[in-house]
């Protein structure tokens, strides 16, 4: 498996910030009680991951081992405050429905766990990569997070998506259960940690599944140099 | 001596404190130049929140001027200042609005009224609030017509002591599962109309 494959499914899955790492729960609890809000904390900090990524990747010459977290609080901090300040000045309609994600943002230990597990020893290019594919899969976590839950406690999916992504995409906007009269406790943060509960499981399983049918395919190409799969 | 001169300058702690101290300086430099470039466009955005929050309470055919530009500055019966923005129509004042915090189940819950001259509720909508979704977040404009059912009320309609929600033996619908919400709405709003009784002449008073 090439490098870049290799980080594309480590962020996407197999190191997914919230279904593996289990980082950043807090603001992940705190905005998926829909699809749409998952979506835009997923995209902000996807955008703030790609640049520190890329920031601290490099400066990473310069920083000695002893001073480097605070250096890097320190930019991540500096980096969220002037996207917030930007947004807020030009793009006034994306602040209104992001606004609340990105001071979060400060306070999600993915950003800066990236920037010391990967940014700090790679390369400026495929630190960029690894920050968006950590995004992503961020992104990605909090999407279904927030569609079981939307879909469980609200019987919609995707519910005012357009006021974050534009007329165009009001489409997306769908009632899964029409007459639905709502099962408020998915929407609460205990419906949250059920749901999380659940979707962890069910990636458990998953990759159960993946190695069982790895090690048989393993088994059945007998080739006496091959070791079967790694489990 | 000789030792210090053979540690790496990355570990060398004068180094290391300079480094920290060159990060702080850049980050705190590039936070004042972002701030100072975009403070007047927030502030300008601000004031065009504002008086989209004006416009939802009151039409715009009925005042002629610019509704944000000149507040009156009056003092709430907290003794904090309260903000009145005037709607006026050829010289004539037709409409008043200001902000009124209620303390609902989490919190404040801000609310924006308008009245028309003789006190009677133009329009009111919730601005921002706290509340449990789903059970309390009824009070939203987007979530429920709740909100909309005081137009057209004022202080002595209906009478004093039907400015409260039905449980309490009022007029006004509660949700299930929610009465501390509505409750608190109601009675911010009813001490608005009680703040207008209390100041009308200040209030109607054109401000040059």
């Amino acid at each position: 498996m090439s490098d870049y494959k290799r980080i594309a499914k480590d962020g996407l899955w197999d190191n997914n910030v919230v279904f593996a790492q289990g980082l950043a729960l807090c603001p992940v609890l705190a905005v998926t009680s829909s699809a749409t809000n998952g979506l835009g904390m997923g995209l902000a900090s996807t955008a703030v991951l790609v640049m520190s990524n890329l920031l601290v990747s490099l400066i990473r010459q310069w920083v000695s081992p002893a001073v480097r977290i605070p250096v890097y609080i320190v930019l991540i901090a500096t980096l969220v405050t002037l996207v917030d300040m930007a947004l807020n000045a030009w793009v006034h309609e994306l602040y209104k429905v992001l606004g609340l994600f990105i001071a979060l943002i400060v306070v999600n230990c993915a950003i800066l766990g990236r920037a010391e597990s990967f940014a700090s020893k790679n390369s400026p290019i495929p630190a960029v990569f690894d920050g968006l594919m950590m995004g992503l899969g961020f992104t990605l976590a909090l999407v279904i997070l927030g569609g079981v839950r939307e879909v469980l406690g609200s019987g919609t999916l995707f519910a005012s998506a357009s006021l974050l992504l534009g007329k165009a995409f009001s489409f997306m906007e769908l009632t899964i259960i029409p007459d639905y009269k709502g099962f408020l406790l998915m929407i609460l943060p205990p419906g949250g940690f059920m749901a999380l509960g659940f979707l962890l499981a069910g990636k458990r399983i998953l990759d159960k599944r993946a190695d069982v049918a790895r090690e048989r395919k393993a088994k059945a190409a007998v080739t006496p140099l091959t070791a079967g799969g790694a489990a | 001596m000789t030792t210090e001169a053979k540690t790496p300058l990355l570990e060398r702690i004068p180094y290391q404190a300079i480094l920290l101290g060159a990060c702080a300086a850049i980050a705190a430099a590039l936070l004042l130049g972002v701030d100072n470039a975009t403070r007047e466009p927030i502030a300008q955005r601000k004031m065009e929140d504002l008086q989209q929050s004006l416009a939802q309470v009151v039409p715009d055919d009925l005042h002629d001027n610019n509704m944000v530009a000149k507040p009156l500055l009056l003092t709430g019966t907290d003794g904090k200042e309260v903000k009145v923005y005037q709607g006026t129509k050829a010289g004539n004042v037709t409409a008043l609005v200001w902000e009124t915090v209620g303390f609902g189940y989490a919190g404040e819950i801000r609310t924006i009224i308008a009245l028309d001259p003789e006190g009677k509720i133009l329009g009111t909508r919730v601005l921002s609030h706290k509340e449990t979704p789903g059970l309390g977040d009824k009070i939203e404009a987007a979530k429920d017509d709740w909100i909309t059912k005081f137009t057209g009320l004022s202080l002595g309609n209906p009478p004093e002591d039907q400015w409260k929600v039905k449980k309490d033996g009022g007029q006004f619908d509660q949700f299930s599962g929610a009465t501390i919400t509505p409750r608190a709405v109601v009675k911010s709003l009813h001490a608005a109309l009680q703040f207008f009784a209390a100041h009308k002449a200040e209030m109607l008073e054109v401000k040059p």
